[in-house]
């Protein structure tokens, strides 16, 4: 009984030495690759979620929080290697090639059935793109309005529970493939407004699409079920408690938000939908 | 193959020993089929399962509960399909007849019109559908017409009208090259104008031999009818992959599959049966 109890004494010990040590031997022998931490992004990775497609400068929010992460489980910036993956290779079952997938995957319980969340790392709120034409015509950020818009969206998002049943338009919106084939068909003049979350619609009307504009925005605080971005892992990932660690301490220490703060532009701006 | 073609065996005495021998043979095949349609079931059924994934695959794929949740939604996606379906394949029926007379044309003045058909189907044969479905669906839109008349409807129809009527022109000139000379020469010989000739006597035979070939590119026309949500319309597949994206799940997928299915085999089915049939009339 008390070589039991010596020997539990000292298990305690040793595992609050290695703790004091940071969050290294939390996440030792979990990864693919031993000593490597292998974070995967979409192909191709879109600003400003990562900055010239290039997530090894640690330049971008999703970038720079991938790195902040890494730092806190342990991994130095030459340790984390980046591979690319579709939506579809994440959720596709057997052997994953990443440690974890960063793309602003939305957390839902349905989703959350199939693979494993970390804690949110990003609340985005939802913003309607659309053209200074549809504006002119008389376009504003109200429900009414928006009803009687014609509307597309990328068919992957999380957003399109929203756009049908809090939106509800008259017509049925038009599904595209990604950002690219939504724009086009704002260009064409195939839909008038197109809903996504807030920094890349910020980004896509200043940038991308021609005379593009932002109608209005739904906080992600006025939201009953806000968009919260995870980070995608394998169900049943012995990572994932590690990586909800790392999250919590940059949240509680306002390194995250201070990585927000510098990566995705001010959205006060932006008109809130009535 | 009756009894009566062989009076030496009366009815009355039975089948003769050659017909109990094929009876035995065709009864051994059977057997033979049988067990090895068994065993080959069987070892699917219990060796897929043993497989170390087969319960990551299974709750992926064959999932009930999301099969469940999304099937309903999938299958009034379809509707969406059948009329898209319904609406182009005249289109290109006509269409590809157009284009198989501009090829057939004789006339020394009608080499332009000939040259349009081979160029025609040179091109549209040789595009995947999606790019055509991609230039006129975006493209001309952007042209900056109002609506409705960019609606990726008309686009995305026109795009598969150009596709699959290069396909079925060439059937069908395969099917007016079938005819032999002689039949065009015996119509002149009657009297009929050239007109006439593809009229009345060329292309009721022609249409008819390639009845089979032209059911399965319109087979294939409902599988692509899919690839028209690559620019807007939410039809089966985007359905579909709307359902995967919330669920995380290659299920709805699947349930998409088992209704193409549906469609799909009883169509390919009857057309083994045109082309059987069509076989037995020639030899």
């Amino acid at each position: 009984m008390k070589l039991i109890s010596t020997t539990a004494m000292a298990l305690a010990l040793l595992t609050s030495a290695a703790y004091a040590d940071g969050h290294a031997a939390c996440a030792a022998g979990k990864t693919l690759t031993d000593g490597t931490l292998t974070i995967a992004t979409g192909n191709p990775a879109y600003y400003p979620w990562v900055m010239n497609d290039a997530p090894e400068s640690g330049e971008g929010f999703e970038a720079a929080v991938a790195y902040a992460i890494a730092d806190k489980m342990g991994f130095d910036a030459d340790s984390v290697t980046w591979v690319r993956t579709s939506f579809d290779e994440a959720i596709q079952p057997g052997a994953k090639n990443f440690d974890f997938n960063m793309q602003q995957y939305s957390i839902t319980p349905e989703r959350e059935e199939m693979v494993d969340f970390s804690l949110p790392y990003y609340t985005s709120a939802m913003a309607v793109l659309t053209t200074q034409g549809v504006v002119d015509a008389g376009a504003t950020a109200t429900l009414d309005s928006l009803k009687g818009l014609k509307w597309g969206a990328v068919a992957t998002t999380t957003g399109l529970p929203m756009l049908t049943n809090v939106i509800q338009p008259d017509s049925d919106p038009l599904l595209y493939n990604d950002n690219a084939d939504v724009n086009a068909a704002i260009m064409a003049g195939q839909i008038d407004a197109a809903l996504y979350d807030l920094p890349t619609a910020l980004y896509l009307s200043a940038v991308i699409v021609e005379n593009g504009a932002l109608l209005g925005q739904f906080p992600a605080e006025l939201s009953e079920t806000p968009d919260q971005f995870g980070l995608l892992m394998e169900e049943g990932s012995a990572l994932k408690e590690c990586v909800d660690a790392a999250i919590t301490a940059l949240t509680d220490s306002g390194a995250l938000a201070a990585i927000e703060a510098q990566w995705l532009a001010e959205a006060t701006g932006v008109p809130v939908v009535q | 193959m009756s009894t009566q073609d062989r009076p030496a065996a009366s009815p009355a005495a039975g089948p003769t020993r050659r017909e109990v021998y094929e009876a035995g043979v065709r009864r051994r095949a059977n057997r033979i089929a049988l067990a090895s349609t068994i065993a080959v079931v069987l070892a699917l059924v219990i060796l897929i399962p043993l497989a170390p994934g087969w319960e990551d695959v299974k709750r992926a794929f064959f999932n009930g509960r999301v099969f469940a949740a999304t099937f309903p939604g999938l299958v009034e996606a379809f509707v969406l399909n059948v009329m898209i379906f319904a609406w182009s394949a005249p289109l290109i029926a006509l269409t590809g007849l157009g284009i198989a007379l501009c090829r057939d044309t004789r006339s020394p003045a009608l080499f332009p019109l000939r040259l349009f058909g081979v160029a025609y189907t040179d091109i549209f044969r040789g595009l995947p559908v999606v790019l055509v479905i991609y230039i006129i669906g975006f493209g001309v839109p952007g042209l900056g017409l109002p609506r409705p008349w960019n609606s990726p409807y008309i686009w995305g129809t026109l795009a598969l009208v150009l596709v699959y009527s290069a396909y079925v022109a060439e059937v069908l000139r395969s099917g007016i090259d079938s005819i032999h000379q002689s039949q065009r020469a015996a119509a002149a010989s009657l009297g009929l104008s050239e007109r006439d000739t593809m009229r009345y006597v060329v292309l009721p035979q022609a249409i008819r031999n390639v009845v089979p070939a032209n059911m399965n590119l319109f087979i294939a026309l409902q599988k692509d009818v899919a690839l028209l949500s690559f620019i807007g319309p939410v039809e089966i597949f985007r359905q579909a992959g709307v359902y995967k994206s919330l669920y995380a799940n290659f299920t709805p997928y699947v349930g998409a599959a088992l209704i193409f299915l549906a469609l799909t085999i009883p169509a390919t089915r009857y057309a083994d049966y045109l082309m059987n049939k069509q076989n037995r009339e020639r030899s």
